[in-house]
């Protein structure tokens, strides 16, 4: 069935568009919309885009960074200012899918997708988003929860805070398919460190729960701590907590709770 | 509902055509203009063998919007052949025994393009990683590798 397509040249109209017409979806790299078209979903009936320069707008110079939503993965990982954020980049489809797929859609991915919004919600992101209520700043995890209610709103950016180092960010998609298969789990840790000891440890997983969730009793275990065996054994054991994974092809609700502890016992000990 | 008039630019030549709102660029290709080699794979960005060139870009034209595309470069399979003569890749294809069943074979070829344009002495890595959106479901990836590499004159093994 054909669609009514509408292009705007500012987010205000597509946010305003989105948000007065309940079959309207917004297009951004086409990974998702395209897909769900392709599949005959007949409640899209319009598809609203938008040519706003702003949405594909990166800064990354300082110690915040921030991506536009229209920001593709390919142009993440052209950018060496955002080497943190190469390897969830990295982790998406082949190079095709990266030079489409886009961060804001990428938060709507279901799984075993959306890899890269596993990195940010380890990172504390805030996601900023226009609907009819006006702009405003959403923390990614009260983002991720409320998804589905999310659909009228257009996302313009998504801003995160730089790790202080290297060591500080890990991440880590467990694929079956390499390198572009869907995940069967995605794991990423932001570890600060202040006065040698973690202090705000953040563990995000993908395809452990409906949508990305942070491993809260892992971060507790980890939390005022120094990093070493007997933490991180700490923080592997508590990660199932609060997770419930589902079955698909890729791997059962079970195989994802035994190996969870596994890989993030590897991530955190910086094995391959 | 209305069709919308679309004009780019495909294989170097001007096209006119009118679109329904939704189309994707595979069907537009196929449908519309009759070009045939982007093939329909799986329609859900998964397999590659749609893929095109949008600009020197790799992009699968089956999860892109047709309207998209206005006034920009499109290059296919189908405008890679060099007048007479085949493609330098085309030809390691064939050298190589990479075309196997050949469904799969003008969305590698596109990858493979997408690469040597960017990077004309890849590695086996750099050839591995440019096809890894690329299913072929003969399994035969060795013989494809090696012909990217050919063509590209390339020997590192790494």
């Amino acid at each position: 069935m054909a669609v009514t397509v509408k292009t705007f040249a500012s987010s205000n109209e597509a946010a305003t568009a989105l948000s007065s017409d309940r079959t309207a979806r917004y297009l951004g790299g086409g990974t998702l919309v395209m897909r769900a078209l392709n599949e005959g979903d007949v409640s899209i009936s319009t598809v609203v885009r938008a040519s706003d320069q702003a949405l594909t707008r990166i800064d990354a110079s300082g110690p915040r960074i921030t991506l536009g939503a229209g920001v593709t993965f390919a142009r993440v990982l052209a950018e060496r200012d955002l080497a943190f954020l190469h390897a969830p980049a990295r982790s998406i489809g082949g190079p095709a899918v990266r030079n489409m797929g886009t961060v804001g859609g990428n938060l709507f991915a279901p799984n075993p997708y959306g890899d890269f919004a596993v990195a940010l919600l380890a990172l504390d992101a805030t996601v900023a988003v226009q609907g009819g209520f006006g702009s405003r700043d959403i923390a990614i995890e009260e983002f991720l929860q409320s998804r589905e209610r999310q659909s009228g709103a257009l996302v313009l950016s998504v801003s995160c805070t730089r790790p202080a180092s290297a060591d500080a960010f890990r991440y880590r998609k467990v694929a079956r398919i390499k390198p572009k298969g869907g995940s069967v789990i995605t794991l990423a840790a932001h570890l600060p460190i202040s006065g040698g000891r973690i202090a705000g440890a953040r563990i995000a997983l993908g395809s452990m729960a409906p949508t990305q969730i942070r491993a809260k009793a892992a971060e507790r275990a980890l939390e005022g701590r120094v990093l070493d065996a007997a933490t991180i054994a700490a923080a592997a054991s508590a990660v199932t907590e609060g997770t419930a994974p589902s079955d698909n092809a890729l791997g059962s609700a079970w195989y994802r709770r035994e190996i969870v502890g596994v890989h993030l016992r590897r991530l955190l000990s910086g094995q391959e | 509902m209305s069709k919308t008039p679309l004009q780019f630019r495909h294989n170097g030549r001007d096209v006119a055509i009118f679109v329904d709102g939704g189309t994707n660029l595979l069907v537009a290709l196929r449908e519309l203009i009759g070009d045939m080699t982007p093939k329909f794979g799986c329609g859900q960005g998964g397999c590659g063998t749609c893929s095109v060139l949008i600009d020197g870009e790799l992009h699968l034209s089956c999860l892109t919007l047709a309207e998209t595309v206005a006034g920009r470069s499109v290059e296919t399979l189908d405008g890679m052949k060099q007048g007479p003569n085949l493609h330098p890749l085309q030809r390691a294809f064939a050298d190589a025994f990479a075309a196997q069943c050949g469904y799969c074979t003008p969305g590698m070829l596109m990858a493979a393009k997408a690469l040597l344009d960017r990077n004309p002495s890849p590695s086996r890595a750099d050839v591995v990683e440019a096809i890894s959106g690329n299913i072929c479901r003969c399994t035969g990836y060795e013989s494809i590798i090696n012909a990217i590499l050919a063509a590209s004159g390339g020997r590192a093994s790494a």
